[in-house]
């Protein structure tokens, strides 16, 4: 009844979801053993590949280990997120 | 042919060395004939839990060194039939003992134990390797907290990656009340996240404290619902088929009940 209410009135998650949550998070990083250099060489060679297409805002470009559900059922799967601001598209060749 | 059972968690202060007194203990009980193993070396701790301190002559790192023979260094604890402790050095450190040693020793012990169960240190470096060394069973315990469970499941993976498959979980120090309001991961949470199976649950008990003050492991404790735990997760070892003592229901209360009565449960 008591965590009805305070859902009512938009309280926080139970503390215990918030920790698995994190928890779950932090186990695809251990997990896959990816190491923020790793990442940054992704990077690196993101960059290089789109800034051949068009202008992007490199300063602003945010690129994560995340997760994301499996469309077939319940499982939670690695998902790797890049966040890419466009300034322009270059001229597409034509 | 003895098994050797390794207790390892990767954080320090889950409860290995409660754990390994306690289950150590509940097989000598059930009249199996048991030698538990400190490999924890520079930060000894079994001998204590075990209330066998003063009895220490020779330790694990005498033996390996062949400073003297194992029956010498075996601790025989005269409450238990049956159960034997081999103490960890104090003023060593974990390099003083390699996993062939620890492999040698194993295979020699099982000629002679049914049980032999080795209390491993924190950590995943050398410690840790020797422990495992001689294994051919593990259990991983751990509380339910973020960091614990992170450990853990690090060390699930080492223990795979070392050829121990299918290591058993223990979830220990739960409390019930934070649980039901929300504020404890649930054992089903746990296993949904380390995907390993269960061996057991150990409430948070005050009689853990009590008893470790004493040197005498709860498990012999029957109205203590720590010792019950660990007693079931003795018979589960021993392959029987206890089912999970279940602390968020009315079992659990009725437990409790009976505990206040001074009634028996098994
Ligand atoms: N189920 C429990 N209930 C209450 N206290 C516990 C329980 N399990 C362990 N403890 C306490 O937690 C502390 C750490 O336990 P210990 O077995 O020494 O952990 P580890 O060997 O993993 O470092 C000890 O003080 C012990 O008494
Ligand atoms: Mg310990």
């Amino acid at each position: 009844m008591l965590l009805d209410l305070s859902k009512l009135f938009g309280k926080s998650k139970a503390s215990k979801d918030v920790a698995k949550e994190r928890l779950k998070l932090v186990l695809i990083h251990d997990r896959a053993n990816v190491s923020p250099q790793f990442l940054e060489m992704v990077k690196g060679e993101i960059i290089k590949v789109i800034t051949n297409y068009m202008d992007i805002d490199e300063s602003a470009l945010d690129i994560q280990l995340t997760k994301t559900k499996c469309d077939d059922e319940e499982r939670v799967v690695p998902a790797l997120v890049a966040n890419i601001p466009i300034k322009n598209v270059k001229n597409s060749g034509k | 042919m003895g098994e050797v059972i390794v207790i390892t968690s990767g954080k320090g202060g889950v409860g290995k060395t409660t754990t390994t007194a306690n289950l150590g203990t509940g097989l000598a009980l059930q009249g199996k004939k048991v030698v538990l193993i400190d490999t924890d070396i520079g930060l000894r701790n079994l001998d204590v839990v075990m209330g066998l301190e003063n009895r220490i002559v020779y330790d694990l790192v005498d033996v390996v060194e062949g400073s003297c023979r194992i029956k010498q260094a075996l601790i025989k604890d005269k409450r238990y039939e049956g159960l034997y402790l081999l103490p960890a050095a104090q003023t060593r450190d974990k390099s003083s003992v390699n996993p062939e040693q620890m492999i040698k020793l194993c295979d020699e012990l099982r000629e002679e134990f049914d049980y032999i169960i080795v209390d491993c240190p924190a950590g995943i470096e050398q410690g840790f390797k020797n422990a495992i060394a001689g294994a051919n069973r593990a259990i991983v315990v751990t509380t339910p907290e973020v960091s614990a469970v992170r450990d853990a499941d690090r060390i699930v993976g080492l223990l795979e990656a070392n050829e121990l498959r299918n290591p058993r979980l223990i979830v220990n120090r739960v409390r019930i009340d934070m649980v039901k309001r929300g504020d404890m991961m649930t054992i089903d949470d746990i296993i949904d996240i380390l995907a390993i199976d269960l061996i057991g649950v150990v409430p948070d008990d005050e009689k853990i404290v009590v008893s470790t003050n004493r040197g005498e492991p709860a498990v012999n404790d029957s109205k203590s619902l720590a010792g019950q735990a660990y007693r079931n997760i003795t018979k589960r070892i021993m392959g029987e088929n206890v089912p999970i003592m279940d602390l968020e229901t009315d079992d659990g209360l009725m437990f409790k009940i009976k505990r206040l009565f001074g009634l028996k449960t098994t």
